[in-house]
């Protein structure tokens, strides 16, 4: 494989288990995305989601099973190689610094470059058009640590596009988007030459965008395939414990979840 | 008029003025590269000029250059006035300008290391341990290591400490302002009492006087003889921190996204500490522990030329030296003939500077996480 290699690449997790203590975070998950594929997690809170990803990008590592990156063991290649296949954009809120926006976005360049290398023009295109993919070129002079969290957050996934992966993990990346930009950024990584698998907390944004879903509980796979075949209301009785009505909505041709509180409104 | 100016309404408003960026930054960066260099000229002929002596700036420029074998301006000075600035000031210019810039590099590298903007090796209790190591070999008269013992020592101190306060200070992976505080503080106290002791119950009296005072941190007493070791420590610190800018930058964006753009934090943060305690006791086993520099100096820094490691350590560098040599000069001259304790002139500027910036991350802190 070459440094520009832009073939997405296939993730296969098998059987990985992951303990803490006592505790099981995961439990014997077998999760494989294809090439191109956008795989979404989804499940409540605590159910393993972000456990699970990290084993993939690789913070936690599995107790058991294993996380293969085009069929190489992602646990035992060097941190820098597998840096230029799989990007990520993780909960961890950033430090005091003052670094610019682009300043930010230039870091996804790292691992592409050798330790005393400038930024060429390339880097520079490569940065600009990681900004435009996530409507952030107005805020690329910006103080990072000024921006709202929407805003944040959309520069985090430029600098994870800027490391150009052809896997790419997001654990909730539509955290604190409103709506406009939920649909672009979401949009955006369809569009990516990239394997993408990605929590999500909204079910419907789920359903229209992923190719396949992996329903998580307990650190278990409930359920896994097309949205349109998983999601019932049974499953999500049983997952999320509430009472929900699945349709077929007549314009996006998606399942649509409406959640059905317990009590009427009065 | 009006309707040229309503027919463009964004383009003067777009928001440039702020811009750290790589374009205005790198243009930014050359003149103030350039103007700290000019001021350490400055800084460094009048540190050679001013004192008990007065020696003029032309004059102070015919003897170096005389000195370095360059004969452009004929000899009309005394042999005692060279004297001083040769031997006497040259090389206290010259450690104090190592020792700044030495200290201004290591608070900005720690910094990143342990996230958090309050760190410095002062603070931490990293110069306390350097103290340490370096008084027992005073006190104990260990001469392992030949001339070396004393930075050798002091390495090691630093080194335990800073081990020591990145353990206590840890929880859950991450560092919090307080914790980091805190337990600096307190091992630096405890670190402190042991020294007092160690000096208190020696039976060499004389020698632990000039401890003492050199435990306050002074730039007096180097000779020409002494100060390669702290300019090689300097220069390979320097070295080494500007080829892994690029992931000290990194460390900016948080353990886990560090690691998952190709840097093995824990291997990283390891090899710098070693690196940073090495600097650290050299620096200290030459001038005294001196605080407040390392914390200064990367902040002034930032609001010049931004966060980005490739701009901050050469900048910090050279701000720190200037500092240095400036506080020297002060220290030397506040209450001529009695000399103060550099260390006791940057605890004045840099205490008051520690409380605005705890301040200002508090207020900062709650919209950010940073407790």
């Amino acid at each position: 494989m070459t440094a520009t290699d832009t073939t997405p690449t296939e993730l296969r997790v098998d059987s990985v288990t992951l303990t803490a203590g006592a505790r099981h975070l995961v439990r014997d998950v077998t999760l494989t995305a294809r090439p191109g594929e956008t795989i979404g997690l989804v499940g409540p809170n605590g159910s393993g989601k972000s456990s699970l990803l990290r084993t993939v990008y690789r913070v936690l590592r599995p107790d058991t099973g294993q996380v293969r990156v085009d069929g190489d063991d992602a646990w035992s290649l060097p941190v820098r190689q597998l840096a230029r296949t799989v990007a990520a954009v993780v909960q961890d809120s950033a430090a005091d610094f003052d670094l610019a926006v682009r300043e930010v976005v230039a870091m996804g360049r790292t691992p592409h470059k050798r330790l005393l290398a400038g930024d060429t023009p390339e880097d520079a295109d490569l940065i600009d058009s990681a900004l435009l993919a996530v409507d952030a070129v107005h805020l690329a002079d910006r103080p990072f640590d000024r921006l709202s969290g929407g805003e944040r957050q959309r520069v985090l996934i430029a600098r994870a596009l800027a490391q150009q992966p052809t896997l790419l993990v997001l654990d909730e990346p539509t955290n604190h988007l409103d709506i406009r930009h939920q649909l672009s950024v979401l949009g955006a990584l369809r569009r990516l030459p990239a394997t993408v698998l990605l929590a999500l907390h909204d079910l419907n944004l789920a359903a229209y965008y992923c190719d396949r879903l992996y329903v998580l509980h307990d650190g278990e796979v409930t359920a896994s395939g097309p949205p349109a075949e998983i999601l019932t209301p049974r499953l999500l009785a049983e997952v999320y414990g509430v009472a929900a009505e699945v349709t077929t909505h007549p314009r996006t041709g998606a399942p649509q979840v409406t959640f059905l509180p317990e009590e009427p409104r009065s | 008029m009006t309707q040229a100016a309503t027919g463009t309404p964004a383009e003067g408003t777009v928001q440039r003025r702020k811009s750290t960026g790589s374009g205005q930054g790198r243009t930014r960066l050359g003149v103030t590269l350039l103007v700290l260099t000019a001021l350490l000229v400055v800084s460094a002929t009048a540190g050679l000029a001013i004192g008990s002596v007065h020696v003029p700036p032309g004059q102070v420029w015919g003897i170096v250059t005389h000195a370095l074998g360059a004969d452009w301006q004929q000899p009309d000075w005394s042999r005692a006035r060279e004297t001083i600035v040769v031997d006497v000031r040259a090389p206290r210019v010259l450690l104090g300008a190592v020792t700044g810039a030495g200290l201004a590099v290591i608070g900005t590298a720690l910094q990143a290391l342990v996230r958090n903007p309050l760190a410095e090796p002062y603070l931490l209790g990293v110069s306390s341990g350097a103290s340490l190591g370096a008084v027992s070999v005073i006190v104990f008269g260990v001469t392992l290591f030949g001339p070396a013992s004393l930075s050798v020592a002091a390495f090691v101190g630093a080194l335990g400490a800073l081990l020591l306060v990145y353990a206590t200070a840890r929880t859950g992976g991450r560092i919090t302002s307080s914790r980091l505080v805190l337990s600096g503080v307190a091992i630096a106290a405890v670190l402190t009492a042991v020294l007092d002791l160690l000096l208190l119950t020696t039976d060499r009296g004389n020698e632990a006087r000039a401890v003492l005072a050199w435990t306050l941190g002074g730039l007096g007493g180097v000779n020409w003889d002494t100060l390669w070791l702290p300019s090689t420590a300097l220069l390979l610190g320097i070295g080494v921190l500007m080829v892994q800018a690029r992931n000290l930058n990194l460390l900016l964006a948080g353990e886990e996204a560090a690691s998952t753009m190709g840097l093995d934090v824990a291997r990283f943060r390891a090899r710098l500490f070693v690196l940073l305690s090495l600097v650290t006791g050299v620096l200290v086993a030459a001038a005294g522990p001196i605080g407040f520099v390392g914390l200064m100096m990367p902040h002034i820094v930032r609001l010049f030329v931004g966060g980005d490691h490739r701009r901050v350590l050469p900048t910090a560098a050279l701000g720190g030296a200037v500092f240095l040599i400036w506080a020297d000069i002060a220290a030397r001259t506040i209450a001529a003939p009695m000399e103060i304790p550099v260390g006791v002139l940057t605890a004045l500027c840099g205490g008051p500077f520690f409380l605005w910036l705890m301040r200002r991350d508090a207020r900062r802190g709650t919209d950010r996480g940073v407790a």
